[in-house]
């Protein structure tokens, strides 16, 4: 991206200022409903008291755990299914378009079934956000193996390389970069979809509370969660992005 | 392989040709898709609890019994094809106006892309309740989440078309005297149309992932309330055809912009490029 210069920063942080001064200026008018857009003040202060109750935390860990064990599949499933597709350049042609013709299709829609399968649990989280995060990492592992430059391998090969040399030396610093995106790509879907199916339908989650804090009209306390996972998410960005520079320049 | 050549092959085996007909990458797709199916079915009969799942005969024979005839399903099955159509068309007549907006210059670009790529990596499901509470549980709600959902991936893209301009054109526009709406005209508009049809794609995607979410979080009415009936009363045979038919839905939006895509991507109708042969 450009270099950002003086001015370009002073309209984005005008830009910000704006929606913050509209924001204050609606409340504190009442043009607007404190059901809808509670006073940024009692937000805060609802998050304050949010962050002291046990309840809040526990909610936190159920959403990480979720997430935690859903993507360790996502990536385990993914990429075991896509090195195996690329072993074959027939079952690359037959398979890939496959998983991306599915990937189009908003995985949401089998949510229910998930729930029937099992149940209103965290399980059909683990599964809904594995199934989702399962088609970017597969997608990425298939590009990364299968454009590898011919010549390298037979480089490798003609320098006698074993298969398991080949792979640790060649096919996997090449595939790696890729790969990477694949599971960045499958991460912040995988949080998306857990918290998706937290709101739709669970009985604990971040999701659940802030679809509860709704339900009860307490508007408060549902901006100071979301208020939490836009902090949260703008943070795991920024911590993956600055892990996937680190790795990339090695 | 030479034209002479081939009276020569049809002498070959007439089943070679059929099983190189038949190993073709389309074809082995097709017996995949049947190979599954035939698991599913055999699955369904034999082994699996009727409660939770459903052999894929029944699902087809549950859409005609139980989903054809409710003329409240199919209402709100339309309703759905209705709330994804104006989401999109939303999505896109906002995305390409932001993002020309965002695109034309570089100072607005710098200003302002980073703006939309922070509000795009908030995870939106968050402020699904919120959306109710301000829209309400009718159509509007879907709506709008269908296109806060489908307006970005459009903005972004059309941003990005317009940035990767090589300069070497607009300078050869410059020099040859054209005016700033030329430029934007004839040069950075066309070259940003791929991109475009990028973003239109990805759009699409999500403005169904949109209106499907806010869908099945309203239980009180339309699919979400079928779904969730049919799931609480263990039906499973409905519930495989009425999410069998939105997936119909989601893939034929799909398919609609991947036509409109290969139809009007400039690329296609360009003039074949003059090959000059050149000395090293």
């Amino acid at each position: 991206m450009e270099r950002s210069s003086f001015a370009t920063r002073s309209v984005q942080f005008a830009f910000l200022a704006l929606v913050a001064g509209a924001w204050f200026l609606a409340t504190e008018t009442g043009s607007i409903s404190a059901l809808f857009l509670p006073r940024p003040l009692s937000v805060y202060a609802a998050l304050e008291r949010l962050v002291q109750t046990a309840s809040f935390w526990s909610a936190v860990l159920v959403t990480l755990t979720t997430i935690a064990k859903a993507f360790a599949i996502a990536i385990i499933a993914g990429i075991l299914v896509g090195y195996a597709v690329t072993r074959s350049k027939l079952a690359t042609q037959v398979i890939e378009p496959v998983i991306a013709g599915l990937f189009t299709v908003p995985i949401t829609l089998f949510f229910p079934m998930f729930i029937l399968f099992f149940g209103i649990g965290t399980g059909s989280k683990v599964a809904y956000g594995a199934t989702y995060a399962f088609f970017p990492i597969a997608l990425n592992t298939i590009a990364a193996f299968s454009n590898m430059e011919q010549r390298y391998l037979s480089a490798a090969r003609s320098m006698g390389a074993s298969s398991f040399d080949t792979f640790r030396h060649v096919l996997l610093p090449g595939a790696l970069p890729v790969l990477i995106t694949g599971m960045r790509i499958g991460f912040f879907i995988c949080f998306a979809s857990v918290l998706g199916g937290e709101t739709i339908s669970s009985v604990a989650g971040i999701g659940r509370n802030i679809a509860h804090s709704a339900e009860l009209m307490e508007s408060a306390r549902m901006y100071a969660w979301i208020c939490f996972v836009i902090l949260t998410s703008v943070t795991l960005n920024l911590m993956v992005y600055s892990f996937e520079n680190h790795i990339r320049s090695r | 392989m030479s034209d002479l050549a081939a009276p020569m092959k049809t002498s070959a085996p007439l089943s070679g040709v059929l099983a190189k007909a038949l190993l073709s990458p389309f074809w082995l797709r097709v017996a995949l898709l049947a190979v599954v199916l035939a698991l599913l079915e055999f699955y369904g009969r034999v082994y699996a609890d009727p409660a939770f799942m459903s052999p894929p005969s029944l699902i087809v024979k549950a859409f005609f019994t139980k989903i054809a005839p409710q003329e409240k399903i199919l209402e709100a099955l339309w309703f759905c094809v209705a709330q994804i159509s104006a989401a999109y068309a939303l999505s896109v007549v906002f995305g390409v106006l932001i993002g020309l907006a965002i695109g034309a210059t570089a100072f607005s670009r710098t200003a302002f892309l980073p703006i939309i790529l922070l509000l795009f990596a908030i995870p939106q499901v968050a402020l699904l309740p919120l959306v109710i509470l301000l829209f309400g549980l009718g159509p509007a709600a879907k709506i709008a989440f269908g296109f806060s959902h489908g307006v970005f991936p459009i903005i972004m893209n059309v941003v990005a078309g317009m940035r990767d301009v090589k300069e070497l054109h607009l300078r050869a526009a410059r020099s040859m005297g054209a005016s700033r709406m030329e430029t934007i005209r004839h040069i950075i508009l066309p070259h940003a149309v791929p991109s475009l049809f990028t973003g239109l794609r990805l759009g699409m995607t999500m403005t169904l992932l949109g209106v499907i979410l806010a869908e099945l979080y309203v239980s009180t009415g339309g699919i979400g309330y079928y779904t969730r009936v049919f799931a609480e009363s263990y039906d499973p045979a409905p519930l495989f055809a009425l999410t069998g038919c939105l997936a119909i839905i989601a893939v034929t939006f799909n398919e609609l912009v991947r036509i409109a895509q290969n139809h009007l991507t400039p690329g296609k109708r360009r003039s074949p490029t003059l090959k000059i042969p050149v000395k090293e």
